[in-house]
């Protein structure tokens, strides 16, 4: 049995940001993550879209933690050495009748607190959108939007909050959670059951993504559920890289704020997502349908996008609990904390939610003391792809084995595979998101083989144990020295 | 940085040959860069036979013919070999900046031969939905991992296309004991050699579909299943006529596709369809001096076929050389 202050359940954005709120306070805080890694659930599919605020409705939780989280995430992404591009966004009007939309949009905005917004002129487009569908008559400029690496920014807050004590539990699943009252705790405290341990904590933080509802009801909580709304997504060709200068965004749909022209960290264009409600939890299948949909819309905003500049394409599901973002302290299980419905704009709002729930937590009780040597700064391991070349040299010849390309369609150098590894990752695909090698153009086939056995040797394991994404999803499945 | 005469980015069976013709033509200081840490590129990993029935008149395994033109190249003092060499940075001049364990090097060529090789065409450029579980493989993927690392993709497996990777490897998994449960063609023939169609999927019984189609691939964390379609003469699926195949791996074999970004880094023009040069003269691009040849140039069938382009195209560049002094 092990007590901890605050348990977290789920290591997506949100689990982590609020994991790395918490690691400043003498607390003692653990994290379970059910899968093998972190941000392998809804966070491993998001657009990387740091949103400015717009398009949320005033007075919702979603239209107050946006305009903070934006300017959060760019502060704390500069103490956690996560590249942030302030690329800004354009939503854009078809018609006339839509202009007297995007007006709306702006004062909404406005009111919420976003700064810098204008409306621009089929001119102003020309000039700085230059492959912008050239009938778009107007747009609203949102300069503060910007772009991060939803997985590096995972792994950037969790490794933060790990330096500064936060125990984290992957392939750590709940099992149930009961309320006890024990005599010398202070009253209350939830009991959990997972698959690895049993914990006692205080507090509990339900950031669990799409089963948030079934971890909920484990504490008797059952006034929500979560419903998956998938959405697809398609990923350019690093050639296409400048194909727009910003993030362009159509109107708005009641489910979505629609197909969208994506810029993202890795410099590779991406178009979606769909928008489509399923009953599936598990269904992160691709379908013809989203394709055509998404290529069709995404054509409408920059007609030259092409079918063959297509490299990649991935299905996320959006973990919808109603309009609004469920953020409370359950009083009915005292000690329960809800942070569900986290869809979009959650990437962005994330830190925010992170400073809501410790407010929560104090209020309910919890003694929240700072630390005195709380490491707010990390730096980063170095990726090749987003340095200069004469940076490269002076790597190289620091370490011989940044001259070791492992990766050739993104130059990723054996020196970054060891170092994900040593970052945590224990997988193909954790591996793939820390360092982009296997998401070219050639999808892994070259380097397939390097990998596993980097992995192999420095995780300890055999080639044939090396697995995509955990248990089940090995990539070889018989060693053919071992008929021998 | 370096000056040569010549520098020839691969060290495969393109970049071999037209380095010893452009030895042959005269041409004294050579460079030839091999990302690989062994040159012969994709023959080392070509265990089967077939290769040489013209430019040797044998008939040899891959890995033989390679070894022929290595020994050639290594015996050869105007043949400076780099090995794990990889260039990151190509500019219209014929500047060349490469990477290798320990440095970074920068090497100005009077003449340049591209001889990149070519790429395998993905699952996700032919767009098959479904879920992206682990088993997926290009098919030079899964030879790599049979025939150079002895280890077995999978034990029942679906292949996607009938290219002669495809074909080959229907045969190297019956052989290793797995089950090829299908070949599927979305064309009405094969793409492949019918030597390949014969040898390596008819003699072991193989059921090859042409017309048909993967419609979707299924599988959480390891392919479980695909579903497959018959189409029509217009590329329509045809009702009533899907399956569905159980496998736990899935080869696909769609076509190769030239490997050509670093030219089209340093401005040459490429043929957007094709991801080949394009350039006025056979073995030339866009770019004076920069010549390219063997699967980059345009994707062969035959390794002997590469050899004479890759010959010619080295002559071709002796001749600039003698031209430019």
């Amino acid at each position: 049995m092990r007590s901890c202050d605050a348990l977290i359940i789920g290591g997506g954005v949100t689990g982590t940001a609020i994991a790395r709120e918490l690691s400043q306070y003498r607390l003692k805080v653990i994290l379970c993550e059910k899968e093998e890694e972190l941000a392998f659930g809804v966070s491993k599919s998001n657009s990387g879209i740091i949103h400015p605020g717009t398009q949320n409705v005033p007075g919702s939780l979603k239209g107050r933690l946006c305009v903070e989280g934006n300017a959060l995430t760019k502060a704390i992404a500069r103490e956690l050495d996560v590249d942030f591009k302030q690329v800004g966004e354009l939503i854009v009007a078809f018609s006339q009748s839509e202009v007297g939309r995007l007006i709306r949009i702006k004062e909404d905005a406005q009111r919420l607190g976003v700064k810098g917004l204008r409306m621009v002129d089929n001119a102003w487009l020309r000039d700085h959108e230059p492959n912008l569908n050239p009938d778009i008559p107007a747009a609203l400029f949102a300069p503060s939007a910007g772009i991060i690496s939803p997985y590096r920014w995972v792994y950037a807050l969790a490794l933060n909050a790990q330096q500064n004590g936060v125990e984290i539990m992957t392939r750590t699943r709940v099992a149930a959670i009961e309320r006890l009252s024990g005599a010398g705790r202070g009253g209350m405290f939830l009991r959990v059951m997972t698959t690895s341990a049993e914990y006692d904590a205080r507090f509990v933080i339900n950031c669990a993504g799409l089963h948030a509802d079934a971890v909920a009801r484990m504490a008797g909580i059952d006034d929500f559920s979560i419903r998956p709304r998938k959405g697809e997504e398609f990923i350019l060709d690093k050639k296409r890289e400048h194909l727009t200068n910003h993030l362009i965004f159509p109107l708005p749909t009641p489910v979505s704020k629609g197909v969208l022209m994506i810029k993202t960290s890795d410099g590779n264009p991406m178009i979606g997502p769909s928008a489509l409600d399923t009953e599936d939890k598990d269904d992160l299948s691709t379908t013809e349908g989203g394709l055509r949909t998404v290529l069709a819309d995404a054509r409408r905003l920059v007609p030259s996008v092409s079918e063959r500049d297509i490299i990649a394409y991935f299905a996320g599901l959006r973990p919808v609990a109603g309009d609004d973002f469920i953020i409370r302290h359950e009083d009915r299980a005292s000690g329960m904390v809800t942070v569900a419905g986290i869809q979009s704009p959650g990437l962005t709002c994330a830190p925010a939610i992170a400073k809501l729930v410790s407010r929560l937590l104090k209020e309910h009780g919890l003694d929240l003391r700072r630390k005195i040597f709380f490491r707010r700064h990390r730096r980063a391991m170095n990726h090749l792809f987003s340095i200069p070349l004469s940076r490269t040299a002076r790597l190289v010849r620091l370490d011989p084995s940044y001259g070791d390309i492992v990766c050739r369609c993104e130059m990723v150098s054996a020196r970054e595979i060891s170092d994900a590894i040593a970052e945590g990752a224990t997988t193909m695909d954790g591996i793939k998101f820390r360092t982009r090698a296997q998401a070219g153009r050639c999808h892994g086939s070259f380097c397939t083989c390097r990998l596993m056995k980097i992995l192999a040797d420095e995780t300890g394991r055999k080639v044939i144990e090396v697995t995509k994404r955990g248990e089940c999803s090995e990539i070889v499945l018989k060693d053919r020295g071992d008929d021998q | 940085m370096i000056n040569k005469d010549l520098v020839i980015v691969g060290g495969g069976p393109a970049g071999m040959a037209a380095a010893l013709s452009a030895r042959d033509a005269g041409v004294r200081d050579i460079l030839l860069l091999e990302r690989d840490q062994y040159l012969g590129g994709i023959l080392n990993q070509c265990i089967h036979t077939g290769f040489g029935i013209y430019h040797f008149k044998e008939l040899l395994t891959g890995c033989e013919y390679a070894g022929r033109f290595i020994s050639l190249v290594e015996r050869s003092r105007e043949i400076d070999v780099s090995l794990k060499s990889f260039v990151v940075r190509l500019t219209n001049d014929r500047v060349l900046t490469f990477l290798k364990p320990g440095k970074m090097e920068t090497v100005r060529a009077k003449a340049l031969i591209m001889a990149t090789g070519c790429r395998e065409r993905t699952r996700e450029m032919i767009h098959i939905p479904g879920t992206r579980p682990a088993g997926v493989f290009s098919a030079g993927l899964a030879q790599k991992l049979i025939n150079i690392e002895g280890l077995l993709p999978g034990k029942e497996v679906v292949i996607v296309g009938s290219g002669d990777i495809g074909l080959i490897m229907a045969r190297r998994f019956t052989l290793e004991g797995a089950r090829v449960k299908a070949v599927i063609e979305i064309q009405k023939q094969s793409r492949g050699l019918m030597r390949n169609v014969v040898q390596c999927v008819h003699d072991f019984d193989i059921p090859l579909y042409f017309s048909h189609r993967i419609s979707r691939i299924s599988g959480r964390d390891r392919v479980e299943k695909v579903e497959a379609v018959r189409v029509d003469e217009q590329g329509n699926d045809v009702d009533g006529s899907r399956f569905e195949i159980l496998c736990d791996t899935i080869l696909v074999s769609v076509g190769l596709i030239p490997e050509n970004e670093l030219i089209e880094m340093a401005g040459a023009k490429i043929d957007s369809a094709t991801n080949a040069p394009l350039s006025k003269e056979l073995n030339t691009t866009s770019i004076p001096g920069v010549f390219a040849c063997g699967n980059c140039y345009r994707v062969y069938d035959l390794v002997d076929s590469v050899t004479r382009d890759a010959q010619v195209c080295g002559r071709m560049a002796a001749e600039f050389l003698a031209g430019a002094r």
